[in-house]
């Protein structure tokens, strides 16, 4: 099981302070954020894409080529890349730079974005949505794994006799979980390819994620790519912790009052009994997160917000300490035990090498 | 005997609420001819009111909470729809307006619906027409002729059957009506099933 933590990225006043970080302390608060992750033995940093204030992380590649430089085993991914959007020819090239820098210590995530107004600043229309995502990203997989690419769709320019360079790292693109909330299209999508499925799972009930995996595992099967159980999961998660669970949600409720999504709306308290988010001791949340399995299932990746709303890099860093020293040890041996062989773990770059290769053996014939 | 249900949607902000008063009565109204037509007549409430910081909460977080879901879900898997709402500022109440925003778009498409208001004074009747039955044409609801308004005059005369008594038994048998000759309703739509697969996605074989 891979634990990680997953950043939006937003500029937000702190509202106990009244004091707004810059850009520039935002972005380098990533960075330490993703650095003391690998140091307290997490798996993932995964960080958000956005084109429009108050976020800061548009060029993903940028920053994760930077992390990798740092870290040794932190495997780098997104938040969502934004399939939309974005040039699936641009992409194609970015995510293979970045694997041979990082030696295959990278994924992705694809979401579509649902801002609107971003949409006609890269030319196209968030009314198109789903079919941009769905076309992009089967030319992507094609740009990753066929040397020569003849193309012609609805939404890019047709290519000729194009090579996207550099290819990936071993012939073996990055695996590709898709993101969503509640789009059963894009659930679709992901069981189509074999590829993983996220849910959200932060700021909406269990409910929907309940429904979109329960969805997803059943088209995997569908698809032929293995049981429903084998389908590869991941989810988010949302949580504060303190030592007392007293003193952790009196230190977060001004946070969670004024944040940008939920703040002004519902209580803590309700926001706690009707979505994922955990406020309380290390216990409490181990607690928790040991529950999601009993309505998803046994999955492969667990990705928790804790820096946005406007909390001081500092609390972050004391919340990954927590999670590191005292929760996740926990969740991977009880998530492991748990765990019937079946059932795989999340791909990496080594495991997909691996299987490639065996699969080439098998065969007689290499792709 | 088919079984029927019917959502009545009730506005009011006081408690005894004469729109509450109204809607009972439109209900009863819908019931009585909709038994008289071998129906068997389930009731659902809901007092919006009880739901109102939850519907903006759902505003502002994108979701519901859970009992606001069960009421959203009783709308929208009705047979039949009585919506009242007290007049305000000419127009229908916020919280009225706020309710129906959160509710699916689709959910009432097709679904027959009897719209009721009330006032202090009868000058805003005309309420009904300009502001409340464009919102429900909007969203696709066959909204019945009569439309009632009662305004304090129309409770202060003392009579069971005055002209009021009379508009809603002629709403009650008008919604009754249409109620009638559909199909019962087989619940609310389900926002996570399938309804395409991925050959046809990838066709671009789907409504933009």
């Amino acid at each position: 099981m891979q634990f990680g933590v997953f950043t939006v990225g937003d500029v937000t006043v702190d509202p106990t302070t009244g004091r707004e970080p810059t850009e520039r302390e935002r972005i380098k608060a990533m960075v330490a954020i993703a650095l003391k992750a690998e140091e307290v033995g997490l798996d993932v940093f995964a960080t958000g894409e956005h084109h429009n204030p108050p976020f800061v992380p548009s060029s993903p590649t940028t920053m994760l080529g930077y992390i990798a430089a740092r870290t040794e085993r932190l495997l780098l991914s997104t938040a969502t890349t934004l399939i939309t959007t974005n040039d699936p020819v641009k992409i194609a090239e970015d995510y293979a730079m970045l694997q041979h820098l990082a030696d295959g210590r990278v994924d992705l995530m694809l979401g579509r974005g649902n801002t609107g107004p971003v949409y006609p600043w890269f030319g196209q229309d968030i009314r198109n949505g789903i079919p941009l995502a769905i076309e992009n990203y089967d030319l992507l997989r094609r740009l990753w794994r066929e040397d020569v690419v003849d193309w012609k769709g609805r939404f890019r320019t047709p290519l000729q006799s194009f090579t996207s360079t550099p290819r990936p790292l071993d012939g073996v693109p990055p695996f590709v979980w898709h993101g969503s909330i509640r789009s059963p299209e894009i659930a679709e999508q992901a069981a189509y390819y074999g590829d993983g499925f996220f849910a959200n799972h932060i700021f909406w009930p269990k409910e929907h994620t309940q429904r979109m995996v329960g969805l997803y595992r059943q088209r995997f099967a569908h698809y032929g790519h293995g049981t429903p159980e084998q389908a590869i999961v991941g989810l988010g998660g949302q949580v504060f912790m303190r030592k007392n669970s007293q003193d952790a949600v009196r230190e977060f409720r001004p946070y969670f009052d004024n944040a940008p999504v939920y703040g002004h709306g519902p209580s803590l308290e309700d926001f706690s009994r009707e979505t994922p988010l955990t406020v309380g001791s290390p216990q409490q949340v181990i607690d928790r997160t040991l529950g999601f399995r009993e309505y998803v299932g046994d999955y492969q990746r667990q990705l928790f917000l804790l820096d946005h709303a406007g909390l001081p890099l500092k609390t972050v860093l004391e919340q990954l300490d927590i999670l590191g020293e005292e929760v996740v040890p926990v969740l991977r041996r009880e998530f492991d035990s748990l765990r019937p062989a079946h059932v795989p773990q999340a791909p990496t770059h080594a495991a997909l090498v691996a299987a490639r290769d065996a699969a080439a053996a098998g065969t007689g014939a290499g792709r | 005997m088919t079984g029927r249900t019917l959502a009545v949607v009730s506005a009011g902000l006081s408690q005894p609420s004469s729109t509450r008063l109204l809607a009972d009565q439109l209900a009863a109204a819908t019931r009585d001819e909709l038994v008289r037509r071998d129906a068997e007549v389930r009731l659902h409430v809901v007092e919006v009111r009880d739901h109102a910081h939850d519907v903006v909460n759902h505003l502002l977080t994108g979701f519901p909470s859970a009992s606001l879901r069960s009421a959203l879900d009783a709308v929208a898997g009705a047979d039949g729809v009585i919506a009242v709402t007290p007049i305000f500022s000419a127009s229908y109440s916020g919280l009225f307006k706020s309710f129906f925003d959160v509710l699916e778009p689709d959910a009432l498409a097709g679904t027959p619906v009897l719209i009721g208001a009330t006032g202090g004074t009868a000058r805003h009747s005309l309420a009904l027409e300009h502001a409340i039955r464009p919102l429900f044409g909007y969203r696709r609801a066959v909204v019945v002729p009569t439309g009632v308004y009662a305004a304090s005059e129309d409770w202060s005369g003392g009579t069971a059957d005055g002209a009021l008594r009379e508009r809603v038994l002629r709403a009650g048998a008008e919604l009754a009506e249409q109620v009638d000759r559909r199909p019962a309703s087989t619940g609310p739509a389900d926002p996570f099933a399938l309804t395409t697969d991925f050959a046809r996605l990838l066709g671009g074989g789907r409504e933009d």
